[in-house]
């Protein structure tokens, strides 16, 4: 048998060569869609995360080039409205998207650009896998990944409402909902994610979340020392913290980066959809058989008696009066 | 004739029979206007229930699969608007509120006992049926108007991310409402015995009309009567 794969620690270095078996295996999802008791897995894989330093990024979509060509994806090619965004959002084929923001700083009175890489922010508690209604469509592993499984995907478009952050686009043809899969496919294999991989500036890097935090920090810390006072981390605790950070100059205002969400949470909304009100409604719809049942049982059928038959034959001879005269 | 002949009784409500007397309640088209919108509404049940909760989510094998399921309920939906539209057209008027409903509605208590006797005489329909029509009306309408905005095939982008979210629940709620009534008008026809007949064989007898239904009983007595007299 051949070796499990490492668990990918970088995306920098370059992977085995040797073929190795995959080490993402089903019992390493933690949580799955519309599966209330899944069995507990035997082991925790190390929380992994990819860390955005959106101060470093020159906008270059090495990332989406990488991200079409790894995952096969076929975007269409679209019309030039004048924008740097390409295409205009994330679509069913293009699972990240460089979106631009030019900023007018009137702090400082300069003409920022912000570029943020878009895409799914592998949530810790995701609200795409909490409004899922197929069973197994939406997992996650204990290394943080969400992923989608598009073999139990019905094409609902639930995700899309539970998501807080925009992300899954259902697919035209093949009717599954499709999104950025952390490279669940080459993370299983020792390999980070193709973006990653192909981040000319280092802006995006992957490895155990702990580390990226770390990392994070450090370039928090220089950005301070150089008039970025507001840098921090984007690690949305609303959320539970998620799988793809951001190191931001204004980590005050996260909206200004083309509308990353300031305090993302799952909307009560859906929460309430998905927790009290299933468990209410089916409760009410089962009673309510119930009842008529226990009703039908313990109650006397609602009969009608051989003399009402007489007294409508009476009523009809005498055309609708009753025998006295008398007429409703 | 005249509309004031129709108070109580739709046009096509006819004495049958008089010894025993047999009255024609609900004609072809009507029973099968109504067993479609049964059907419509036993699959969008069963389809939606699968989409409701995780441990129903087995019924997406009546309609071969998870995909399939997700594309048919918003047919379905179509077509029980259109089917329920028609037992609207024919049954709105009938289904007006009445001053009898209100003494009918005061008490309840007597009707689940099956104590008619204290009750007024009504029309073709008593204030319970009239609020099992109103309900499902206003329900459907809402199902239908909340379904399209989560329509993901057609109209993914109809309505605001958050919008659809509100649109959901309120469809769930209109549809755990929807199958309470269902539950009441199935039981409360089951329970009411002589009434199923209305629906299969379009006729009820006369015994049950003067029990539940006395005032459009009378009219048609009396319009039967005017009839002949043509």
């Amino acid at each position: 048998m051949k070796d499990l794969a490492p668990e990918p620690t970088t995306a920098q270095a370059n992977p085995p060569v040797q073929p190795m078996e995959s080490n993402l295996l089903p019992s390493d999802v933690v949580r799955a869609s519309a599966t209330p008791n899944l069995p507990p897995p035997t082991r925790r894989l190390t929380e992994v995360a990819k860390l955005i330093d959106v101060t470093k990024c020159i906008g270059c979509k090495a990332c989406q080039s990488a991200c079409i060509q790894w995952n096969d994806t076929h975007p269409e090619i679209e019309e030039n409205v004048g924008v740097y965004e390409n295409p205009h959002d994330l679509t069913p084929e293009m699972f990240t998207l460089m979106r631009f923001t030019e900023y007018d700083n009137p702090q400082t009175g300069e003409f920022e650009w912000l570029i943020r890489k878009d895409g799914c922010m592998h949530c810790e508690d995701p609200g795409c896998l909490t409004a899922c209604p197929a069973p197994g469509a939406i997992v996650k592993y204990s290394n943080g990944i969400v992923d989608f499984i598009s073999d139990n995907c019905i094409g609902c478009g639930y995700c899309v409402k539970g998501c807080p952050f925009d992300v899954p686009r259902i697919h035209k043809t093949a009717h599954v909902s499709k999104k950025c899969t952390l490279c669940s496919d080459r993370v299983a294999v020792g390999q980070g994610p193709a973006c990653a991989k192909a981040c000319p500036t280092e802006c995006i890097s992957f490895g155990p979340k702990d580390e990226m935090i770390a990392k994070a920090e450090g370039r928090i810390e220089d950005l301070k020392s150089r008039g970025y006072d507001n840098a921090g981390l984007y690690d949305p605790q609303g959320v539970g913290g998620t799988h793809v950070m951001y190191v931001l100059h204004h980590a005050d205002r996260p909206s200004l980066y083309a509308g990353l969400p300031d305090d993302p949470r799952i909307s009560p909304v859906v929460q309430g959809w998905k927790g009290p009100a299933k468990t209410v409604g089916l409760a009410a719809a089962g009673l309510a058989a119930v009842g008529a049942v226990l009703h039908g049982f313990l109650a006397r059928p609602n009969e009608v008696s051989e003399h009402e038959e007489q007294e409508a034959e009476e009523l009809v001879d005498h055309r609708g009066r009753d025998s006295d005269g008398r007429q409703a | 004739m005249s509309s004031k002949e129709h108070v109580y009784s739709a046009p096509g409500d006819a004495i049958e029979g008089k010894h025993p007397v047999v009255v024609n309640r609900y004609r072809g088209f009507t029973r099968a206007n109504h067993w479609l919108t049964a059907g419509c509404m036993i699959v969008l049940i069963l389809s939606g229930f699968a989409f409701f909760h995780p441990s129903l989510y087995g019924l997406t094998g009546l309609f071969g699969g998870g995909q399939t399921t997700r594309w048919l309920h918003p047919f379905v939906g179509v077509a029980l608007v259109v089917s329920f539209f028609g037992l609207f057209v024919q049954m709105w008027k009938l289904n007006l509120p009445r001053r009898e409903d209100v003494e009918w509605s005061r008490n309840i208590g007597d009707v689940l006992k099956g104590h008619e006797e204290n009750l007024p005489e009504l029309g073709k329909y008593n204030a319970g049926q009239k609020l099992v029509f109103w309900g499902m009306t206003l329900l459907i309408v809402t199902m239908a108007i909340t379904g399209v905005m989560i329509w993901e095939e057609y109209f993914p982008n109809l309505v605001s991310i958050p919008a659809r979210r509100v649109a959901v629940v309120i469809h769930a709620l209109a549809a755990v409402g929807s199958v309470l009534i269902l539950i009441v008008h199935v039981y409360a026809a089951i329970w009411t015995r002589g009434t199923i007949r209305a629906m299969t064989r379009g006729t009820v007898t006369g015994g049950w009309a003067f029990r539940h239904h006395r005032k459009w009983l009378r009219e048609l007595a009396g319009r039967e009567d005017s009839r002949k007299a043509e």
